[in-house]
This record gives C-alpha cells, structure tokens and sequence, in this order.
C-alpha cells in the first residue's frame, strides 16, 4: 500500500524518474487537449449539431453560467483559468473507473501545484483589474493592523486548498484499497462510487474557491455589498 | 523499550486520537449545516439550488477540517519522518 503514486516509479534514469503521476497527468493533459481538438475541428452554428458539440456546449455554458453566479461579471475573462482547473480535476477523478489508473490529484506535488496557480493567479486578476497600487493597498484595508493577517489568510488558503484536494484524493483510493483487503465483493464498488461523486464535489469546490478569491481580489473597491437576497439567509 | 518501540507505539496511538478526535467536531458541524439546510429547504423550496450549492461548498469546508487530521494520521502511520529518521540512524550506527 502506498500513500500516493508519487510512490510508483514507472521508469529511473539516474535522477531522472518517471512516476505515476507525471505519466497520469499528461495522459490526462493528453485526452483533455485531444479530443476538445477533434471536437471544436467542425464545429457547426446551425440547428444540426453533433452530440460531442452539444456535451462540449453544455459544459462550457455550465461552468461560465456557475462563475457568473459567484460574482463575477464577465465569465469569459476567467472561463479559461477556472475551467481548466475544474475540467482537469473532474477528469482526474472520473477517470478513477479505469482499473489501473490512480488519480493525480491524489498526491500533494499536483494539489500543491493547482493551489500555486491559484495564488499566482489571484493577485494578477486583481492588479489587471485596478491596477498595482490600490491592489496592494487593499491588504491594509480596514486598517494597516490588518495587513499580516491578510497575509497570511492568503498563505493559508493557498494550503488549505492543496492539502483539503490531496486529503479527500488520498482517503478516497486509501478507503478502497483498505476494503479490498477486508471485504473484497460488494463494499470496493459502492466506495467507488462514493469516490466518484466526492471526486465532483471536490473539483467543484476547487474551482468554486479560486473563483471566490479572484472575485474578492477583483471587487475590494466596489461601493456596497448587495443587500441580502431573500433565500440566502 | 528502544527508540523504535517508543516511536511506533506513540505513532499509532496517536494516529488513532488524532482521527477520532479529528472527526468529531466535523461531524456535530455538518450535522448542524445539513439540519439548518433541510429547515430552510422546506421553508423556501424556491431556493433549493442556492441553499444546495451553498451547503455543499459549506460541508467540503467543514469536512477539510476532518481530512487534515486523517492526513496528519495517514502519515504517521505510512510516512512518519521521525521512523525514517530513527532507521536511518539505526543503519548508520
């Protein structure tokens, strides 16, 4: 039993090694490319469409229509980032269902990497959005007392989000592979389906966050919140 | 008892503390979310898919907390550097 597949060396050449997440993630980086390649190779703008054209519209509408509700006005601006985050690890965690195959985002080194990228990407969408100086500014907003605690809320969070998506990742494959030792008939596939459905939640929620931390970097300045709506109490 | 025992035999145990304690706030917290949800579900069936999204988003943040501490048990029994360590030590001598 290994904790994550970091562990599995596929293939050494000195200090260069080949393991199974890098293989796992550029196959993945591999169908991801490919096939919307083949599909947007034709795509077509009248009432015939193909079903692969359909499946691709209705994600791309989907997470644009989710990024929207978050509060951020224009989807188009940040579809690419975020959903390539989201794609990627939905990917990553519904291809759980090939045997053999163990999902990347099950060790640290591609969570922590995700959650870089989103703390890289989180002050260069506020500073495009108003500019460098009152970007920084708003670290020491309400008062210069507040600037290490926003610090280091934006050190944690870069933390939380790699190890909450390593930690479910990691149990969910650690929870199976316990189960095939103890009760190796029924409880594996009902696991795996639980898998599954985290695995959704967790890209979902992944992706969700980075949307809330662009959308609090890129609206410090905007006049008053939005009174409540009345189902959100 | 050597080093060894000693670290194997705190690993696990506090492996075990860890993971039950861990879970235990978790789990009286997404009791409390997933109830005050199901109230507001029945009261406002018209916001379901707000009320939804927003306990789901809520109840993966609850249950982080609950999978750090299975991380912090999942390395002492799998990856425990001081093990390591102490082997290293051990092959060294």
């Amino acid at each position: 039993m290994h904790l994550s597949p970091d562990e599995v060396i596929l293939w050494q050449h000195g200090f260069l090694k080949l393991n199974l997440t890098i293989a796992s993630t550029w196959g993945l980086m591999l169908l991801l490319a490919a096939g919307s390649m083949l599909i947007t190779r034709n795509l077509s703008t009248g009432l015939e469409r193909t079903r692969w054209q359909n499946l691709l519209e209705i994600v791309v509408t989907g997470i644009g229509k989710q990024i929207e509700d978050v509060g951020l006005r224009e989807p188009g601006k940040y579809l690419g980032f975020l959903g390539t985050l989201f794609l990627f690890v939905a990917t990553a965690s519904l291809c759980t269902i090939i045997p053999g195959y163990e999902p990347p985002t099950g060790s640290l080194s591609t969570t922590a990497a995700l959650a870089l990228c989103v703390f890289v990407a989180v002050p260069l969408y506020g500073i495009g959005k108003q500019g460098a100086g009152e970007y920084l500014r708003s670290y020491a907003r309400p008062t210069v007392l507040m600037l290490p605690f926003n610090i280091i809320s934006e050190l944690s969070r870069t933390l939380a989000l790699a190890v909450r998506l390593f930690g479910n990742m990691m149990s969910g494959a650690m929870i199976i592979a316990i189960l095939l030792s103890i009760t190796p008939f029924v409880f594996p596939i009902v696991m795996t389906a639980l898998g599954l459905l985290t695995g959704m939640v967790q890209a979902y929620i992944f992706s969700i966050l980075a949307a809330v931390y662009i959308a609090a970097a890129i609206q410090v300045r905007e006049s008053r919140p939005k009174p409540a709506q009345p189902g959100e109490a | 008892m050597d080093s060894m025992t000693i670290i194997a035999v705190a690993s696990i145990v506090i492996a075990g503390i860890t993971t039950g304690f861990g879970t235990m706030g978790p789990a009286l917290a997404e009791g409390r979310a997933v109830a005050t949800a199901l109230t507001s579900l029945a009261q406002q069936p018209d916001a379901s898919t707000t009320i939804t999204r927003t306990l789901f988003v809520g109840l993966a943040m609850i249950e982080s907390t609950a999978i750090y501490c299975f991380v912090v048990s999942m390395i002492l029994i799998f990856a425990n550097p001081f093990w390591n360590h102490a082997i290293a030590q051990a092959a060294g001598k």
